[in-house]
């Protein structure tokens, strides 16, 4: 199979970056969004076609999907390490092309209508460009190293990105935050990498993740050096996931994920629903067989319980939030963690591997959902101007498309069946059932307040009092329409794919069943939380204020999201900022600076003392010559005669 | 060959020239002093030039002509350094090495 | 007899190049330096190289003083006393130049020079002939240059000498 058209998925949208990018000052703003949707159109369906070859032409052999894999050696270390520039196809790089390149198709046209006279419109186009290239780079990479390098290069973009408002301070405040937060878990990912790279020989995902017939792991030599009563491959995969949970805001990683809401909303729902958040996700699915095989999957269970307490969490603290923004930002991070708990009782072998499946089947629909459910919210945002939940209501009237849309987005993150979320969710939580109950029943939970709070959303937003607006609240115009409908559609319908066909493990299709009991039990969870939301937010009442003044403190807990950016700023400002950087600070500026300047000092003064030598006078020159040489000779005549 | 002198002795004659030479080289504030102290090391050079030919290669003629050349240089040398003193002389008014200095700014 | 000549000589030159560098008169400054070159000429007159002596005569004597006296009398008054340097710096360079000259008579007693005795007179053809050899040991070539460094010196001499009123009025040039 030839894979090199693949390339230029990813060329295409840097094509664009560029060509906006420099031409920033003369591309009209129409001309440059349609530039934009052009190129990801391109590349969309490119991807399109790539998915349609790989899956159902020439990607089987002997029904196992092939890892095919093309690339170049751009850095040599030793006959074993080097760093390979190059693109890699397996069945889930392939479903993350199609993620990527539909969801920033979509975003693409939303953001002509929603950027609509913004001064940057241009610039706007190019970042996203930037990202989409940046994303689909990540997904193709065929070593460690190369996904680093998109890695950076996607914080870099997202930077950008939550930024673009930059004249206002919580914007900058927020994209620094998110850029500090992921950089520093990027930190523990280069260690990570460094640590697999020299214990294990070799960057190659092929080499990392090989398994023989036997459906052992090849890479065996993995127990030879421990580290504090762990391998150290394993402490390297544990810091690779670190990396990963950085980018997919796992806990207590997490803190930069709601604040990036500053930025356009089209960029949230790119690059913090549906598409960046999942990075982690994907590197530990790309990394599977690995954090599999190694040491039984001590690192794999590390996934999953940190998994399944951020999901919680958030999920928790989604539940008393009231920028709705703030609300899906905690939900992508809740539903985030749920495919990390997926991947973490995942099995390799066949059916034992539904977790995996599950993982990335929740990875595509909630891509497509979330997606949906934040341009849904970036369309409200645009008609009433606000983002909290107190400025809206009775908004069904207005916003009849949005209205569906969302409601629909919503069905189908509660887990009602027939909508996406409900297919991969219910794999979720029989996996997880199989493996580890704890975990099924966080799981559980979370699903009934995932519901909840998404209906109080739906129910806050389009229901509730009737707010009297300055201006009349008006639909969406098509730009923003089309994409709402694209993903509404999209949300109905991804559930039926048959995921276990493509998408598993070993990369060997199996059939997957719904497990009837266990997926009414979830759905029946979800409509409790569904019908608590309906009683609390349908019409306009107290009760929700009673109740959570019943709750009191925790109440106010979980609205300061359990006060964890306090506690960070109070780490980092009064722990490590006075009493390990100001002496550090202190001690370079007395001594180290100081001893420097010293030397320039010094310089300075005795130049002036001699800067009488360089006179000019050539007698003055011809005298020191001549005592020089006399000098010299001497010197010599004296080490000569003895 | 001089009869009764040494070479020791010729060698000890052209390097007292030799270094009263640099003494005026160094000591002289005047252009055209320096260029006659100047004068006075070609010579004294000259001298040894062909002395050791005389002394010591009496079959060659090399030294002979090493002092030819450097009377050839010496005349060319110091024509230029009068050309140059007269037009020193013209811009400044002065043949004073102290007046010169401001030729290395 | 030679041996009394050549002192006498000596003295001469060594007195007069003193005189020569520490006069304040100018023009006697040279005078003494005139004295020198002569005494020159007569070292080259013991040691029997005629055509050499001539050479310095005529062209040190003869010419560079010339042009020398000519420059002096061109840029000072006779009777202007010469500025002389801080006694300081004259001790100093004295000290200095006397070490030196320690230095030389130091290494050139110490080495043991090959004397060859001879009484040879060269010839003015053997000289021409030299000069004008292709042959090794022949100097036709640095004879050559020499020709063209003076016809450049020349030149120069008379551009720099005539100065300002050439580049003026020319602009050709």
């Amino acid at each position: 199979m030839d894979i090199s058209y693949i390339l230029f998925i990813p060329l295409i949208p840097l094509a664009v970056f560029l060509l906006l990018g420099i031409g920033y000052q003369k591309i009209k703003p129409t001309v440059s969004g349609y530039i934009g949707v052009a190129g990801l159109a391109t590349s969309a369906a490119l991807s399109y076609y790539a998915a349609y070859q790989y899956f159902f032409v020439s990607g089987k052999v002997d029904g196992v999907y092939q890892t095919i894999v093309e690339k170049t050696v751009w850095m040599n270390f030793t006959d074993t390490l080097h760093i390979d520039m190059g693109i890699l196809v397996d069945p889930i790089s392939i479903m993350m092309l199609v993620v990527v390149t539909t969801i920033s198709l979509m975003v693409h046209i939303y953001s002509r209508g929603y950027m609509h006279g913004d001064t940057g419109y241009t610039k706007f186009f190019a970042f996203l460009s930037l990202f989409s290239f940046s994303m689909l780079g990540l997904v193709l990479a065929t070593n460690l190293f190369q996904i680093y390098i998109f890695w950076e290069l996607v914080g870099v973009s997202s930077y950008l990105l939550i930024g673009y408002y930059y004249t206002k301070t919580s914007a900058v405040a927020a994209a620094k935050k998110a850029f500090i937060v992921t950089r520093f878990a990027d930190f523990g990912f280069l260690i990570g990498i460094l640590i697999v790279g020299y214990y294990a020989g070799t960057f190659d995902f092929e080499t990392l993740n090989a398994v023989n017939p036997e459906g052992e792991g090849l890479l065996l030599n993995w127990a030879s050096t421990s580290f504090m009563g762990l391998s150290v491959i394993t402490w390297g995969l544990l810091l690779i996931f670190m990396g990963g949970a950085g980018k997919s805001a796992m806990f207590p990683l997490h803190i930069w994920l709601p604040d990036a809401m500053e930025g356009p909303t089209p960029v949230s729902a790119l690059i913090h629903a549906a598409t960046m958040v999942v990075a982690g996700v994907y590197l530990v699915a790309r990394l599977f067989p690995m954090y599999y095989f190694v040491e039984d999957g001590f690192a794999l269970n590390v996934v999953a319980y940190v998994g399944a307490f951020s999901s919680l969490f958030a999920a928790i603290i989604a539940l008393t939030q009231t920028d709705i923004k703030r609300v899906l930002a905690f939900s992508t991070m809740s539903q985030i963690g749920y495919m990390m708990l997926a991947l973490g009782v995942s099995s390799y072998k066949g059916h034992e591997g539904v977790g995996y499946m599950a993982s990335m089947f929740h990875l595509f629909t909630h891509a497509m959902f979330k997606a949906l459910l934040f341009l849904g919210a970036g369309s409200v945002i645009h008609a009433v101007h606000s983002n909290y939940l107190k400025d809206m209501g009775g908004l069904r009237k207005y916003m009849p498309i949005t209205n569906i849309t969302f409601l629909i987005a919503a069905l189908a993150i509660a887990g009602v069946p027939p909508f996406a979320g409900f297919w991969s969710k219910d794999e979720i939580l029989v996996a997880a059932f199989e493996k580890n109950q704890l975990l099924y029943f966080v799981g559980l939970f979370v699903a009934g307040l995932t519901a909840f709070y998404m209906f109080r959303l739906y129910f806050g937003i389009f229901w509730g009092k009737n707010t009297k607006y300055k201006h009349e609240p008006h639909e969406s115009p098509m730009s923003m329409a089309f994409p709402l409908l694209f993903l509404a559609f999209m949300s109905i319908v991804a559930g039926f794919i048959p995921f276990s066909e493509f998408v598993t493990a070993d990369k060997v299709a199996f059939e997957a069943h719904l497990n009837l009991p266990l997926a009414a039990v979830a759905v029946g969870t979800g409509l409790v939380g569904i019908i608590i939301a309906w009683i609390f937010y349908k019409k306009e009442n107290d009760l929700a204020e009673r109740f959570a003044n019943a709750f009191g403190i925790f109440y106010k807990w979980t609205f300061h999201k359990f006060y964890f950016d306090e506690i960070y700023m109070f780490v980092t400002k009064k722990i490590v900022f006075n009493l390990i950087s100001t002496p550090i600070a202190k001690f370079d500026k007395k001594y180290v600076d100081g001893t420097m300047e010293g030397i320039g000092n010094k310089t300075v003064l005795i130049s002036e003392k001699i800067k009488g030598l360089q006179s000019g006078r050539l007698q003055d020159y011809a005298m020191f010559f001549v005592s020089g040489v006399v000098f010299i000779a001497l010197i010599f005549i004296y080490l000569w005669t003895n | 060959m001089i009869a009764g002198i040494s070479i020791y002795e010729i060698f000890t004659l052209t390097s007292i020239l030799f270094f009263i030479g640099i003494y005026g080289f160094i000591t002289r504030k005047n252009l055209i002093s320096i260029l006659i102290s100047l004068e006075l090391i070609l010579n004294a050079s000259a001298i040894n030039f062909v002395v050791i030919n005389k002394y010591l290669y009496p079959d060659v003629l090399q030294g002979v002509f090493f002092s030819i050349f450097i009377i050839a240089v010496a005349a060319a040398e110091t024509a230029l350094a009068v050309a140059i003193i007269i037009n020193l002389y013209r811009q400044i008014s002065s043949v004073e090495v102290k007046d010169t200095e401001i030729m290395k700014y | 007899m030679e041996k009394i000549v050549f002192y006498i000589l000596a003295l001469i030159m060594i007195v007069s190049a003193i005189a020569s560098v520490s006069s304040r008169k100018m023009l006697r400054s040279v005078i003494y330096l005139l004295f020198v070159l002569i005494g020159v000429a007569g070292i080259y007159f013991l040691i029997d190289y005629n055509f050499l002596a001539a050479v310095q005569l005529t062209v040190y004597a003869g010419g560079i003083i010339v042009l020398v006296i000519f420059s002096v009398l061109l840029v000072h008054h006779i009777e202007m006393e010469l500025e002389m340097a801080q006694l300081s710096k004259k001790i100093l360079t004295g000290i200095s130049c006397l070490i030196g000259l320690g230095l030389f008579l130091f290494i050139i007693y110490t080495n043991d020079f090959k004397v060859v005795e001879n009484s040879k007179t060269t010839s003015v053809e053997a000289i021409g002939r030299g000069l004008l050899s292709y042959d090794s040991g022949g100097f036709i070539l640095p004879f050559e240059v020499i020709s063209i460094l003076l016809l450049a010196a020349m030149i120069g001499a008379i551009i720099i000498g005539k100065g300002d009123k050439l580049t003026k009025n020319d602009d050709t040039l």
